[in-house]
């Protein structure tokens, strides 16, 4: 079945995405792919997606759709959303039914910058080097997303056994502090602004998109800006132009650049990092490439946790009870 | 000289060849880009060759800093001059309605429009790297006489195909974006096309290019039959 919504609203940068185009950096192309790829990882699992699955990304403006024709299962995850459908509130991260003539609502909540609307079915889109996530800045693969526009669910049906209201898990939310690999250009720094970057604040400012997010705090002059060849950048690269104000690279970054980096924010917090709003504060915390590493590991690890056990949120109150009660009652029983 | 590995985040070594733009060290860059690829070393990700450096990403889940610098230091690269480099000839139309500042250039550089033309073809054009957007290839080569630096305020909606210096580099862009550089003229050579993996990007970094000069009614010709050039 194939299911469509109109968007009746929808702020900036709302765009279809998908894992991303890994691979093609070396000819200019970006990654590209979700802001947050954990709770993008987590929403394919609850909706059972394959691989090359699809999701709407949502941006701090928000988006409202309706539902033209049939019926499906959608669900949500990712950051902490004002989720309504036809006005009736609805847990942040859930799965849940969407019938025609229903209208879907996502506005900004309590926290969190981008959120992830998927499908029973997949979003259908164009695909460009294997990829469907839009690439804003080029429009090589589709575009923002516009009031007007339609948006086709092929392969669309109601799976009532995903329906599922689940926490936000704690690995999921930004706790201010933001561990950081010092490099791979500090020696462009003088040691004040190096000391700055790990003991001093930051500000996330409005100036925040797909490319990227500046900050502001004690400005990180660097001291030859303008020697340096181009070179590769990264999701995570610290990057601080003249002006001193760093700028933290994500997801739709350019994929090389003449400013000098100071750091680079480790993949454990980056999706973290993403789902900031301005006027957060954050600090740096240095740590090596090896304990990088190890706390990508232990994050990875977290993250696949939570998603093995998104069956056990399944199902209404009612239904999860006494999917409790027959255990405990098969354990009291085995007791007796 | 010995590569200086430095850790990028937990995702990426960078390893620089040198610290000045010049055609040894970007060879020594293409060298160990080769060497890379082909000891197909586990968990790597992109690898992106530019001016002085190459970088090389990998999935910390698979492989780590220590691990993979350790195996990038035992690389031998060969030296990449045994190679001969692949030539391209890339068309142009320097038609003044398509080279919206040939005639700035020319009075900036003290010639006339004919003469910074053959100037600009007289050039053996190197590929340095990708950047910016989406197959902008970066070409060293400019000859002296036209080197210009970039403009004070990037002009709006420059089209893609418009061939342009700043400095010593050249470059042909592939889509509708703003640019500072000087505009010499139109191509209808993609260096950015439909398809899928390499098919997309038909010259690699290290490829020599050489400008051909086209009418105006080739340049017409070539841009309507959709097969690039």
């Amino acid at each position: 079945m194939n299911v469509s919504f109109r968007i009746d609203f929808a702020g900036p940068f709302v765009s279809v995405q998908d894992r991303g185009r890994p691979g093609f950096m070396r000819y200019g192309v970006t990654e590209s792919g979700p802001m947050d790829r954990t709770a993008f990882g987590i929403l394919r699992r609850a909706l059972e997606g394959p691989e090359t699955f699809r999701a709407l990304e949502i941006s701090p403006g928000g988006v409202v759709l309706s539902c033209c024709s049939g019926q499906l299962t959608a669900g949500v995850v990712g950051g902490d959303f004002d989720i309504r459908i036809d006005g009736a509130r609805q847990p942040a991260w859930s799965v849940f039914a969407l019938s025609a003539g229903q209208k879907l609502s996502i506005r900004p909540g309590p926290s969190g910058s981008w959120c992830y609307l998927g499908f029973a079915g997949q979003i259908e889109g164009p695909e460009w080097l294997g990829s469907g996530s839009v690439h804003l800045a080029s429009g090589l693969c589709g575009r923002a997303l516009t009031a007007g526009d339609v948006l086709n669910v092929a392969r669309a049906r109601p799976r009532p056994d995903l329906h599922a209201a689940f926490p936000i898990p704690d690995f999921a939310v930004l706790d201010g502090t933001v561990r950081v690999v010092i490099g791979p250009q500090q020696n462009h720094f003088a040691p004040e602004a190096l000391r700055a970057l790990t003991t001093e604040p930051f500000q996330v400012t409005p100036e925040y998109d797909r490319m990227g997010m500046r900050l502001k705090g004690v400005p990180l002059v660097p001291c030859d800006a303008l020697s340096i060849p181009s070179e590769a950048l990264v999701r995570g690269s610290v990057q601080v132009p003249g002006h001193g104000d760093p700028l933290i690279l994500l997801a739709d970054h350019q994929t090389t650049g003449g400013y000098p980096k100071v750091a680079t924010v480790i993949t454990a917090d980056i999706d973290r990092v993403a789902q900031a709003r301005p006027e957060d504060r954050i600090r740096f915390r240095a740590v090596s490439p090896g304990d990088a590493v190890l706390a990508t590991r232990a994050a990875h690890r977290a993250a696949e946790r939570f998603m093995d056990d998104l069956s056990g949120w399944r199902g209404s109150l009612a239904e999860r009870l006494s999917r409790t009660n027959l255990i405990s009652g098969a354990v009291t029983g085995g007791a007796d | 000289m010995t590569p200086l590995a430095q850790p990028v985040g937990d995702c990426g070594v960078i390893l620089r060849l040198g610290d000045h733009i010049s055609p040894d060290i970007h060879a020594d860059v293409v060298a160990m880009q080769t060497a890379v690829t082909a000891a197909g070393l586990p968990g790597v990700t992109e690898l992106v060759p530019s001016y002085t450096a190459l970088f090389i990403g990998y999935d910390p889940l698979i492989t780590d800093y220590e691990t993979l610098s350790a195996s990038l230091s035992a690389l031998t690269p060969e030296p990449a001059a045994l190679k001969a480099p692949a030539v391209r000839e890339v068309p142009v139309c320097y038609d003044a309605e398509l080279a919206p500042d040939l005639a700035e250039v020319a009075e900036r550089t003290g010639q006339s429009t004919e003469a910074v033309i053959n100037t600009h073809m007289s050039g053996d054009y190197m590929i340095y790297m990708y950047g910016f957007a989406p197959g902008y290839a970066y070409m060293g080569g400019v000859p002296k006489g036209l080197r210009l630096p970039r403009k004070q305020t990037p002009v709006r909606d420059v089209p893609g195909g418009t061939v342009c210096i700043a400095g010593p580099q050249s470059l042909v862009t592939t889509m509708t974006l703003p640019t500072g550089w000087w505009r010499l003229g139109r191509s209808p050579f993609r260096f950015l096309r439909t398809g899928d993996g390499g098919d997309a990007f038909p010259l690699a970094v290290g490829d020599h290019v050489r400008f051909r000069r086209i009418s105006r009614a080739e340049y017409e010709r070539r841009r309507e039959g959709k097969g690039g050039a």
